[in-house]
């Protein structure tokens, strides 16, 4: 593939939170590496899905591409333009070429505003259109593209039902003509007869518009569904990355295995014969990932050597990029599956004494 | 006679000057010793409602009306008082709920909470409900039992506090356990560790389970008999296998095509159910389902379907449902010549 056919390329990038303690002056006493080195690219027209557990780092990937978190370092370019180093003005600019839909309608639309004005105001604000007419015309084009009726225009957020509200928010994101559109679990609030439909809907605007696309999602099928190719991370960085169909024939990274055996198949006969590798214990904290490869505390597949003291690089490995250092050997079944012991993890504020707090009015009377 | 049997069982929310509210209406479904039960649908078709209409925990408002039957081993459980059904409620019918944090108390040590319960149901003391109480949480693998019961349920994580309630639910051996959604909060990794969890409590306990849940994946995995509902009612009820395989009522036949697979390629379109749960019949009116299905027919409105039962044990409320090769006709339905 040549390289213009990339629209974003992300390198190395980096987005460390601090976490702040003190009473009068707050003292930085570490931080949140919240993404930790992540290299990725998408071709214009294509979808990458993004995937992992609660507090992996999607979202914070997913806004700093956006430049909507600084990154702590690292570079992102969108088009070949370099973006961390834009100055605000020109970066105002390429906003409108790339836009975000996210999980919740309801938060991300403001409640007051009716639908006619929720879609003008990133028009006016980017100044496309000639006059009123002729926005009113690419309002109404972006209502049909969505599957929304006209008079949809004149009610607000509330009186429309979960699914209808994202087809708000996707086409508040499309009215300004973006290229790239990040969706951050854009389907995960809605019931699932809903989910197909907006899904669809995703599909059907990017055969006809070329959109390119990141898809952040905790579920794996709706990721797999819609994308390309798939990226799996596990405390900040990628873990594996391969063309959808090959993520779930061929996992390669033991993570990935995981994962993939974890999600459940609506199809009595798979989830029968279906072997499950059970992961021991939680995800442990971003504050703290453990040394060397981050998921050896809780790798069935974990060796005495180099897991715990060498963080793997993403290699190569057929059509797939992989971190392990033993990929090669699992995938041949030379390396077995071991029992892991279960290391206890702290949510995070762990340790304070409680506070006072309403307690239920029948203590355990649920159980 | 099952060892739940609930008959027509509906649940009202009237408030002035508003339409009241048939958040269940009609359920009729039962639970056998040691089978697993799945209550399925989309948001707001009334799960919920109905698992805490069984155990007596709807908020008691004005306007709530619970009319029909749940009869637990002999016992209509709507019938009984307060204290009563606080002693089953324990001993003999445990629930576990989505958000584990609010069914556990925060200023409480987890060990505590567990003994209360050993105490309250079992009698134990002392030493005994201290030791039984570690065993429970390493029964539900909580690492490190001993340390953990001095913790408060906020030092766990999601994961973890669930395991801790499972705990509690078991620690009576009940022989009913509800689920409400045990795992929607939870990450897929953590979600395959607690259902496995609880189908290992079902095959070594023989403890009847009652799963809601609006994830077929989940219920493809660990259910013996699935109830789909719709607008409160249920719609279709058969066992795990000929449901996935042969649905009949439109509104399953839906659900199942909307799912995306893990298996499937990239680009097998979906096919979703149009309109929302939103565009919803009155049942009164004729199928509540009507306005979304397309095997609609004349029939389907005026008066509200009936349930058919087949032969082959599975029943559905529908009008014209989704034709199976070779099935047994419904016995209300004429032989075909
Ligand atoms: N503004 C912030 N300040 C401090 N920490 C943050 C901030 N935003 C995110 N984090 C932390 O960074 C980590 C990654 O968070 P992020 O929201 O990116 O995860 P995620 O993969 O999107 O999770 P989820 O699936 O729950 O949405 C988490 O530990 C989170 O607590
Ligand atoms: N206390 C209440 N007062 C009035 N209406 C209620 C009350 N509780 C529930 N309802 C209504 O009853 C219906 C069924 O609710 P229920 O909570 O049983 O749905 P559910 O199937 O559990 O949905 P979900 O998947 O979202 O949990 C809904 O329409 C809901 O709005
Ligand atoms: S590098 Fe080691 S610990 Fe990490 S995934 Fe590979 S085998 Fe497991
Ligand atoms: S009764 Fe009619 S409208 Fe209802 S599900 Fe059956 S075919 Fe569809
Ligand atoms: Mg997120
Ligand atoms: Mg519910």
């Amino acid at each position: 593939m040549s390289d213009n056919d990339i629209l974003v390329e992300v390198r190395d990038l980096k987005v460390h939170f601090p976490i702040k303690r003190g009473v009068l002056f707050d003292r930085v006493v570490g931080h949140v590496k919240a993404v930790d080195g992540v290299d990725l690219s998408i071709p214009r027209g294509k979808t990458y899905g993004l995937v992992g557990e609660s507090g992996c780092g999607k979202s914070t990937l997913g806004r700093a591409l956006l430049q909507l978190n600084p990154p702590t370092s690292g570079e992102v370019s969108f088009d070949g333009v370099e973006l961390t180093t834009l100055p605000p003005g020109k970066l105002r600019t390429m906003r409108r070429r790339m836009q975000m839909i996210f999980q919740d309608p309801m938060s991300s639309l403001d409640p007051r505003q009716n639908v006619e004005s929720i879609l003008t105001e990133g028009l006016q604000t980017h100044g496309i259109g000639t006059d009123r007419t002729d926005r009113r015309r690419i309002i109404g084009e972006t209502l049909d593209a969505v599957g929304l009726p006209r008079w949809a225009l004149s009610r607000y957020p509330h009186e429309f039902s979960g699914g209808q509200r994202q087809r708000i928010g996707i086409a508040r994101a499309l009215v300004l003509g973006p290229e790239l559109i990040v969706a951050d679990e854009p389907v995960s609030a809605l019931d699932v007869s809903i989910q197909a439909q907006v899904v669809n809907l995703l599909d059907e605007l990017q055969d006809s518009l070329g959109l390119t696309y990141l898809v952040i999602a905790h579920d794996l099928a709706v990721v797999r569904h819609i994308s390309d190719t798939v990226g799996v991370m596990y405390l900040g960085a990628l873990v594996e990355e391969a063309p959808s169909d090959r993520l779930y024939t061929e996992p390669l990274h033991p993570y990935t295995r995981a994962l993939m055996s974890a999600v459940p198949v609506p199809d009595p006969d798979v989830e029968d014969r279906r072997e499950r590798i059970l992961l021991a214990g939680d995800l442990p904290s971003p504050a703290n990932p453990p040394s060397g490869c981050r998921f050896h505390t809780r790798c069935p597949w974990a060796q005495p050597t180099r897991c715990a003291d060498e963080r793997p690089a993403l290699r190569e490995i057929g059509a797939s990029r992989v971190a392990c250092h033993f990929a090669e050997r699992i995938a041949s079944g030379e390396l077995r599956p071991h029992q892991v012991s279960v290391q206890i993890v702290r949510p995070e504020g762990e340790g304070e004494s409680p506070g006072v707090v309403s307690a239920p009015s029948e203590p355990g009377s649920y159980v | 006679m099952s060892l739940l049997e609930v008959d027509d069982l509906s649940v009202t929310f009237a408030r002035r000057g508003q339409r009241p509210v048939h958040a269940v209406d009609g359920v009729s479904f039962s639970v056998d010793a040691g089978e697993v039960v799945g209550l399925v649908g989309e948001s707001g078709c009334g799960k919920s409602v109905t698992s805490l209409a069984i155990m007596g925990l709807l908020p008691k408002q004005p306007g709530l009306r619970v009319g029909g039957k749940a009869v637990f081993d002999g016992t209509d459980l709507l019938q009984l008082d307060d204290r009563s059904r606080r002693d089953i409620r324990g001993r003999d019918i445990a629930m576990i709920f989505q958000d584990p944090l609010s069914s556990l108390n925060p200023v409480i040590p987890i060990g505590l909470q567990v003994t209360e319960v050993l105490t309250r149901h079992r009698g134990m003391k002392g030493d005994a409900a201290a030791k039984e109480a570690a065993a429970l949480l390493d029964r539900v693998g909580i690492p490190d039992p001993k340390r953990r019961l001095k913790e408060y349920p906020h030092q766990l994580s999601g994961g973890m506090r669930q395991r801790a309630l499972i705990a509690m639910a078991v620690a009576c051996q009940p022989r009913l356990l509800i689920a409400d959604e045990p795992t929607t909060a939870l990450d897929v990794t953590i979600q395959a560790q607690i259902l496995e969890l609880l189908k290992e409590l079902v095959r070594d306990s023989g403890t009847a389970l009652l799963m809601i849940t609006h994830d077929l994946g989940v219920v493809a995995g660990m259910v013996d008999t699935v109830n789909v509902l719709y607008g409160g009612r249920v719609v279709e009820t058969a066992r795990r296998r000929p449901l996935f395989r042969e649905p009949r009522h439109p509104y399953t036949v839906g659900l199942l095509g909307s799912v995306p697979r893990l298996d499937a390629g990239r680009g097998e379109k979906l096919n979703p159910i149009p309109g929302s749960v939103r565009d919803l019949l009155p049942w009164p009116d004729g199928c509540a389902f009507a306005p979304r299905c397309a095997r609609r027919i004349d029939d389907c409105v005026g008066q509200p379907p009936e349930l058919v039962h087949t032969y082959d044990g599975r029943s559905y409320r529908c009008v014209n449902p989704e034709p199976v090769p070779g099935t047994v006709p419904a016995p209300r339905e004429e032989e075909p010549a």
